[in-house]
Order: C-alpha cells, then sequence, then structure tokens
C-alpha cells in the first residue's frame, strides 16, 4: 500500500509507528464503544435522558480522540516535548481556574467550562506533566547545570498541590507513582528510594485522615461487607455489586445485553464498565482485556529498556506507568482489591476529557516509540540543540 | 523472546566511529547499566499487579463454578426422573407428571420489594405479612439459588413468567404422582418433594438400583425409564385392602393386615396394612398410625404358632400324629402356669391339639421334642433375623435371650416371640407347600429363580401333616370353619393373641390372626390377616380369631380365588349337601 520508497510524512509515519500498539489503542477505543452500547442505556433511562445519550456522546468523542491519537504520533520526539510543555502551562493556568470558577460536583471543584465544553483540566496536566518531567530528569543526565531533578520535584509539587486543593486524590496518586516510575528509572539513588518511600506512607496517612471521603472509603474497604441492599448508591454498594457481576457472568458471560448489573450501578459506564463487561461477556473476556493492556504496558516498557536516548527512555516510562497505573487501579477496584477510587479504565470508560487525554497522551507514546534512524534518534545532543 | 525494538547495528553504531565519532560521546553508558534493570524492575512491578488481577477473576471465576453448581445440583435433583412402578399385570401404581417450580437467584434481583409486590398478584399468599417476611429475608441473601414455590400450576406460571422479572425462574420437575392413591402405599413407598424415594419400593430403587444413576449422569434415555415391574397385584391388593378395610370397621378393629403369598415362589401378591395413607399427600405417611405392619411391626402372633410347632416336633421325629398328650389342669413350670384356652378336659391327640388349639398340648410336644430342635428351627426360618425384602421397612423379632423350658413352652404357642406378619405368612407357606422356605420378594420372579435361593426347612412329609392340620381345622369343628369357600378347600390357624398391656396380659385386648393355605390339597397361595383389638360382633359375642379375622380370609379368598385361576373342584358329597 505505501512504497517503503515513498519519503511523504505518511510513508515515514507508516513504516516507523509500531502497529502493535496503535492496533491496541484502536481496539481498546472499539471495545469502549460496544461496551457503551451495553452498560450505558441502563445509566441513560435511570436519569431519564435520551436511551442512546450516552452512546451517542462516546461515539461524539471516539472521533476526535483517534484523531489525536494518530495525530500525535506525527510528532517528532522534540515536537511531542513542546506541545507538552504548552499544554502543561495550559493545564495548570486551567487547574488555577477551576479553584475558582469550577464547577461544584459532589464536593470537588474538578471541571470548568470553556466555550460551552466541560473540561477536566486534570486530564490535559496529567500527560503532559510527565513528558515534562521525564524531559527535566533527562536534562540533568545531559547538562548538569540544569538542576532537572529539583526542576521536577518542584513542578510535582505545584501540580499536586493544585491536584489537593481541587481535591482529586485519585489523580494525584496517579501522577506521584508515574513521577516516581520516571525518577525511579532516571537513577534515583536507593536512599532515596527510602525516604520517599516513608514520605509516601506519610503521604496516604495524610491524605486518609485529612480528607473525609478518602478516610470513609479506605474503612469501608476494610470492613465487613453488609448483606442485603442497604447502602444503595454507596461506593462500597457499587464495589460489592461489581464484583457479584463477575460472579454472575461466570467463566462466559451471561450473553450480549442479558446483564442486570448496569441497572444498579451508577457507573456502570464508567468506573464499573469492567463489572458490564465481565457480567456480559464473562471472566475469559475480561482477562483477555487484562492481557490487553499488559501487552501494551510491556511493550512499551520493553521498547524503553532498549532505547538509549534519556528523554525517550524516561518518558516512555513514564507514559506507559501513568496508562498501566491507571488501568490497574480500575481493575483493581472492580475486583475489590483496593478502596473505591474514581479512575476510568483507559479509552474503555466514558467521559470525554479522559479519552482525549489519554488519545493525547498514548499518542505521544507512539510518537516516541517510532522506529527511527541513527542520525536523528538523538533529539537533544549534549552539545547544543 | 525476540525483542521487536532492537535495531540492527547499522553504519552509525558506536563501534564505527569514523563518520560520526561525536555518537560515542553522547551515550551515558554509566546510566544505562544502571537503569536498564531498573525498566526490568517496572515490567516486573507490573507483571506482579496485573497478575494478582488475573488471579483475583480466575478465583472468581472458580466460585461462580460453585453459584453456578447449586442451580445445576437443584434442577438435577428435582428434576429426576423415575421409572413408572407397575403391577405383574403392567398397571401403573406410580408414575411421573411434569409440574414447574418457581425459583429466584437473589443476586440477580434489583429490588426485592418490588419483586414480592409483582409476585404477590399472581401467588396471592406472598400478601400475608408472615409469608412475606420468610421470602423477603429468603430473597435478601446473596445466594445464587433459592425456592421461592415448589409445584405452581401452569396458568401460575405463564402469569409470573409474563412479569419479566429478572432473577425468577422455572425449573421442570417431576412431581411423583399415584393414580391408585392408597391401595398399595406401604409396598410402593412414596418420594420427596425433590422426587427422592424415601419408603418402599421407591426407596429401594433410589438405594438399591442403579436406574436412578442416569439421573446423575444426564444419559436418560428419551423414551424414559424402562418400567418396574413388582410382584403385586393390584386386583388382589384391592380386593384385600377392601376386605381388611371393611373387617376393621366392622370388628371395630384399632388395625388390620392383610397378606397374599405366592406359596409357590414366595412373591407377594397382595400387602396391605390399615390404616394406610394416600402416597400422593406425604404428610399422611409420616402419621405413625400408618406405619407398615406388615414389616415393620413384630407382633406375638398366638395359636397360629401352633403350626409352626406341630411341623418342627413332628419333623423331629419325637412326635407324631397318633401321639397323645395329657391337657388337663393345665402346666407348670417353674412359677408360670399354661392354662387351656378351650379345655378339653381330657387327653389329646396331635390333630386334637392343632383343631382345638390346646396350649397345654402344644408346650408338651415342644418340650417332647426339645427346646434346641425349637431353637434350630426358629432359627432356620429366620425368626430371629430380620426379613430380607426389598422394603426398606423391617423389623427384628424379639425373642427370649436364653433358652429355658418355660419359654420353650410359651413359644410353641405364639407367646413370648414377637415376628412381623411378613414372617409368619412365609414361613406359613413353607409348612404347607413341602417345606420350602423362599426369602419374600415384592418383584416377580420365576419358579426356578424362586428354587434357586429356596431352603428346605421341614421334610415333604411333614409338610403333608401340616396340610392336613390345615384341611381338619378349617372343617367342622374347627376354628377356621369360616374361612372355607366352597370349591377352593381352605385350610388354616386361627390365632387369638392376648395382647400386652402395661407389661402384663390382658384379657380384653386381642391380636387375632389366620393363617389359611388354598387349594388345601395342593396349595398355591397363602393368606394372612391379623386383627388388631376387634371387637366382638354383636354384644355379648365373643371376639375370637375364629369369628372375625378367620370370615376376612375367606372372604378374600372367595373373591380372589377366581383371579388367580385357581380351579373349584367340588367333591360329590358336598355338593349334595349344599344343594339339600
Amino acid at each position: 500500500m505505501v512504497d517503503r520508497m515513498d519519503r511523504s510524512p505518511f510513508a515515514q509515519w507508516w513504516w516507523t509507528i509500531d502497529r502493535y500498539l496503535l492496533a491496541s489503542f484502536v481496539t481498546l477505543i472499539v471495545i469502549g464503544l460496544v461496551l457503551s452500547f451495553a452498560a450505558s442505556p441502563a445509566v441513560a433511562e435511570r436519569i431519564n435522558a435520551d436511551t442512546f445519550f450516552f452512546i451517542k456522546r462516546h461515539a461524539l468523542f471516539v472521533i476526535p480522540s483517534i484523531a489525536i491519537l494518530v495525530g500525535c504520533s506525527f510528532f517528532s520526539p522534540r515536537y511531542v516535548r513542546r506541545i507538552a510543555l504548552v499544554a502543561l502551562a495550559l493545564g495548570i493556568v486551567m487547574l488555577l481556574l477551576t479553584l475558582f470558577i469550577g464547577q461544584e460536583v459532589k464536593g470537588a471543584r474538578r471541571w470548568i467550562t470553556v466555550a460551552g465544553i466541560s473540561i477536566q483540566p486534570s486530564e490535559i496536566v496529567k500527560p503532559a506533566f510527565i513528558i515534562i518531567a521525564s524531559w527535566l530528569f533527562a536534562e540533568q543526565h545531559r547538562r548538569s547545570e540544569l538542576p532537572g531533578y529539583l526542576l521536577a520535584t518542584l513542578l510535582l509539587a505545584v501540580v499536586i498541590g493544585l491536584l489537593l486543593a481541587q481535591p482529586d486524590v485519585g489523580q494525584t496518586l496517579l501522577t506521584v507513582l508515574s513521577w516516581l516510575a520516571v525518577f525511579y528509572v532516571a537513577g534515583i539513588r536507593m536512599l532515596w528510594i527510602a525516604g520517599i518511600g516513608g514520605i509516601g506512607v506519610c503521604g496516604v496517612y495524610f491524605a486518609y485522615i485529612t480528607f473525609p471521603h478518602v478516610h470513609a472509603r479506605v474503612d469501608r474497604f476494610f470492613a465487613k461487607p453488609v448483606a442485603g441492599p442497604a447502602k444503595f448508591a454507596s461506593d462500597n454498594f457499587q464495589v460489592q455489586t461489581a464484583l457479584e457481576s463477575f460472579t454472575n457472568g461466570g467463566w462466559f458471560g451471561r450473553g450480549a445485553g442479558e446483564g442486570t448489573v448496569k441497572h444498579i450501578l451508577p457507573d456502570a459506564h464508567t468506573d464499573f464498565v469492567l463489572a458490564v463487561l465481565g457480567e456480559e461477556f464473562g471472566i475469559l473476556a475480561v482477562i483477555a482485556l487484562v492481557s490487553l493492556f499488559a501487552f501494551i504496558v510491556g511493550r512499551a516498557l520493553w521498547f524503553a529498556f532498549s532505547e538509549d536516548d534519556p528523554f525517550i527512555r524516561l518518558s516512555v516510562v513514564g507514559l506507559a506507568t501513568e496508562f498501566g497505573v491507571q488501568a490497574a487501579i480500575n481493575m483493581a477496584v472492580n475486583l475489590h482489591l483496593m478502596p473505591a477510587k474514581g479512575m476510568t479504565l483507559p479509552f474503555i470508560s466514558y467521559g470525554g476529557s479522559s479519552m482525549m487525554s489519554l488519545a493525547f497522551g498514548m499518542g505521544c507514546l507512539l510518537a516516541l516509540t517510532r522506529r527511527r534512524p541513527q542520525a536523528t534518534r538523538i533529539v537533544a545532543p549534549i552539545n547544543g540543540d | 523472546m525476540r525483542n521487536p525494538f532492537r535495531r540492527k547495528p547499522g553504519p552509525m553504531t558506536a563501534s564505527d566511529t569514523s563518520d560520526v565519532p561525536e555518537q560515542t560521546d553522547h551515550r551515558p553508558p554509566r546510566r544505562k547499566m544502571l537503569s536498564g534493570p531498573r525498566v526490568i524492575m517496572t515490567i516486573t512491578a507490573f507483571a506482579a499487579i496485573y497478575g494478582l488481577i488475573a488471579a483475583k477473576l480466575v478465583m472468581i471465576g472458580m466460585a461462580s463454578d460453585d453459584h453456578a453448581a447449586a442451580l445445576e445440583v437443584a434442577t438435577r435433583q428435582v428434576s429426576a426422573s423415575r421409572p413408572n412402578i407397575v403391577d405383574r399385570n403392567g398397571e401403573v401404581l406410580a408414575t411421573d407428571i411434569r409440574t414447574s417450580s418457581l425459583f429466584a437467584e437473589p443476586r440477580h434481583i434489583l429490588d426485592v420489594d418490588d419483586a414480592i409486590d409483582a409476585l404477590s398478584t399472581v401467588l396471592p399468599e406472598m400478601k400475608q405479612a408472615s409469608f412475606r417476611s420468610v421470602i423477603r429475608s429468603r430473597l435478601s441473601t446473596k445466594a445464587g439459588f433459592v425456592w421461592v414455590k415448589r409445584e405452581i400450576s401452569a396458568t401460575e406460571r405463564e402469569k409470573i413468567h409474563r412479569l419479566g422479572l429478572p432473577g425468577i425462574g422455572f425449573i421442570d420437575e417431576n412431581k411423583r404422582f399415584y393414580p391408585n392413591g392408597p391401595l398399595a402405599s406401604h409396598v410402593v413407598g412414596l418420594v420427596n418433594v425433590d422426587n427422592q424415594g424415601i419408603a418402599g419400593m421407591e426407596k429401594y430403587l433410589d438405594d438399591k438400583t442403579d436406574l436412578l444413576k442416569v439421573n446423575k449422569d444426564g444419559k436418560l434415555p428419551p423414551e424414559g425409564l424402562p418400567p418396574v415391574k413388582i410382584s403385586i397385584d393390584m386386583r388382589v391388593q384391592h380386593v384385600v385392602r377392601d376386605e381388611v378395610e371393611e373387617a376393621v370397621k366392622k370388628y371395630h378393629a384399632v388395625a388390620g393386615m392383610g397378606i397374599v403369598l405366592d406359596a409357590r415362589t414366595g412373591e407377594v401378591l397382595a400387602m396391605v396394612s390399615m390404616p394406610d395413607f394416600d402416597p400422593n399427600d406425604p404428610k399422611e405417611a409420616l402419621d405413625k398410625e400408618h406405619m407398615n405392619r406388615d414389616t415393620a411391626g413384630v407382633y406375638e402372633m398366638g395359636s397360629v404358632f401352633k403350626t409352626f410347632n406341630s411341623a418342627l416336633t413332628l419333623d423331629t421325629g419325637k412326635v407324631t400324629l397318633n401321639d397323645v398328650y395329657e391337657t388337663r389342669g393345665g402346666l407348670t413350670i417353674g412359677h408360670q402356669h399354661i392354662s387351656e384356652f378351650h379345655g378339653k378336659g381330657r387327653p389329646l391327640t396331635v390333630p386334637e391339639i392343632f383343631l382345638y388349639s390346646s396350649n397345654t398340648g402344644s408346650a408338651r410336644m415342644a418340650l417332647r421334642a426339645g427346646a434346641q430342635a425349637q431353637h434350630d428351627f426358629f432359627d432356620k426360618v429366620g425368626f430371629f433375623r430380620k426379613l430380607d425384602t426389598e422394603l426398606p421397612e423391617e423389623a427384628m423379632p424379639r425373642f427370649p435371650k436364653r433358652m429355658s423350658d418355660i419359654s420353650t413352652a410359651t413359644m410353641a404357642f405364639g407367646h413370648g416371640i414377637s415376628v412381623t406378619p411378613m414372617h409368619t405368612a412365609i414361613v406359613g407357606a413353607a409348612m404347607i407347600n413341602g417345606g420350602v422356605l423362599f426369602n419374600p420378594t415384592f418383584l416377580p420372579r420365576t419358579r426356578e429363580q424362586a428354587m434357586a435361593s429356596a431352603v428346605q426347612v421341614i421334610k415333604p412329609e411333614t409338610s403333608a401333616d401340616v396340610r392336613y392340620l390345615f384341611k381338619i381345622n378349617a372343617a367342622p369343628p374347627g376354628s377356621g370353619t369360616r374361612a372355607q369357600v366352597d370349591g377352593y378347600r381352605v385350610g388354616g390357624k386361627t390365632g387369638t393373641a392376648e395382647k400386652v398391656d402395661h407389661g402384663r396380659y390382658d384379657h380384653d385386648k386381642r391380636r387375632n390372626s389366620f393363617l389359611a393355605a388354598f387349594p388345601i390339597d395342593d396349595p398355591q397361595y397363602v393368606v394372612l390377616t391379623v386383627l388388631d383389638e376387634p371387637k366382638p360382633e354383636k354384644e355379648g359375642a365373643s371376639a375370637v380369631a375364629g369369628l372375625n379375622a378367620a370370615p376376612t380370609a375367606g372372604n378374600i379368598i372367595r373373591r380372589i380365588a377366581p383371579m388367580l385361576g385357581v380351579m373349584p373342584k367340588f367333591d360329590p358329597a358336598q355338593v349334595t349337601a349344599s344343594s339339600n
């Protein structure tokens, strides 16, 4: 279809893109669209919206998401870094704005409306921050005069400060974990790891005693499940119900459209879409999906392992970790392996900001994992840029 | 694993520094050494996390198998298909009818109260507060399977189906139906609500045959299980039940029993124990009064035992039909005194002892033959052990632990030893059929099959003597005269046993029995009737066996002999006598 001798940008993209990763992302998006047909009509009917309200919106998000995913994958590593810097600056400004003009939903200010569109700025900041942090770490490798580690740490402080102010403990956790993965691979000393580990434990404890909803969720996680339909709409109820839906589904599921969990779970189309998958298509289908996520993370990290360029290696580790941890947290919550945490399943759950943010992050990942000839591999030569 | 990203060494690798020498300097080799393993560590961490998630999924999957298994087990149990039970002529005694039962999977029910409200529009009993709370608590669990109501009608099923409730479903059940109701309830037995046999031949099918194994294996033949034929003859069973029921009513007895055996094979053609129950209403079967007295009850059979006493003593050769025994003044052994029932006030011959049912004479015969001979005989015919029929309801006889003269003397006339009526009937058959003891059976068998496991317990000549005794006893002045049926040559022995009440024999409470065989010149069938506590038919009359148990047996024989193909035979003298 495309000649190897063709030197057009598309031809170059076609021959250098990692098609396995690209296909995996597209597969996830398609699965998400299919599951939206299964899960969201029930939710829409419950809130008295049009039956296909969420499906239409989901489909509407899919088109720009694929465009962003593919579009970003055309970038060169240098351009990835620049666009991330712009996105980060924009995101931080919007994060600040949410504190003042954000809509308060369930006790948190996470959304702002720009030109009639609701945006969750934390979603923009997440991938941009990790790329810039990776760049700062990589810079210290090359030019010791730039205090990259310090700047990256300060940047982290700013971002998590803003996220906690909303408050958004889930995104904070995800951001810190991704940053730590990058820092770890960048070559942090083991002593520091111990120290940061200590701070992390303190931080979790701090979150536990500071935020009432975190406190309650953790307590409920360790509490014995309450029998009967006592606590409707509580997150523990959601988790218990999700867990039962997997049991209902069994290995092969009850069949498409046969699920009942979607009628009860308020977040069946977002955070608990995995439970809908489990009930209707079975545990084997869920395991297949888990394997697909694991494949994406593993393949990206393996690329990082064999990549020599510090910026590319670190940002790939950061983006892959962010993606992998987000998926793992969502699945672990669905399976009652950890306390409830509002976290979407990447590319599968309903949610425009989340999906486009992921498309941006994974588009950048695709751009960074493109095969490059040796000459252009080092995007930031030590002796001047 | 091959690294998909690893590049082939090209012209610009570190080893080729001639073109772009600075390339090698850009590398941070130390960092790479350090961070390479750390990327691997990161991959390992992710592998662990995703592995954990997959493991949890597998655990849930295996748990879901258990839940699915609960439903499957229930389905298998209730839909357990049973073979028809038919009588020896192929008439149906028990069959399966398909019904539906309502179950719930509480985990799938969206709102328990809504579901109960909807169900109560079809099942009005759910509106009752007490019933509702029971159902509510049952549905509020997280179980995979609970019953809501068993055996609903087709209309109810259709209406509930139309409610379209999630988590509510139906299982087709096989419900056992007994078209003849109580007719042969103690033989056929019954099943529980899960269609599992709990009594009689139904339980035998579950426990002793592999017929029902097909339910577990799921290899049910499409045409259903082959019917199980039992030895009962429904026509004979009907007559026996009819007559025993009538006798219980007529003589105000508390219970009545009737057994018809084929004397040549040991097959049970009819077995009745009144009061009985309708197996279609399992609650009735639980009533202790409705027990199967024929095989699960043991009784002192009284004078009927004189049949066995005569046989065993004659068989030893120490006693002959011509011997004469003193009967006057009774018999005192130690502190016990045996007195006469119908005292004749003179020494009696052996046939006279039988005819007049002399206790003293029987006791003397037994003592003459010896305690050991009696013990050996009772042991040989099975009076010291349970029956071995197909029925699970079998009682252990009661007998003295130690032999003594007094126990030998009383057992000679059927006291001090308790056996089931079935014991009495099958040993009675052996006494008149040439001395062959069969194991009684409720399954049809041929003469050859019967003989294969039969035991010769007395000499054929002794058996002929017993037939002679039976014959004279059923003709005037014998006690069994009222059992006689013209042409069918009935022979038999009565038994009037005083019942033990509060540890003492009560003279007013009797258990009467009649052991009969016909035609006595070539016995084919044995009939045993027992009436528990019969009252005199008329005020002031006697209530001895000859006046109630014997005529009941006679009535039975009168009706069943033609059915069984027994040819009537009239000797000319008798015909002349009756025509006069």
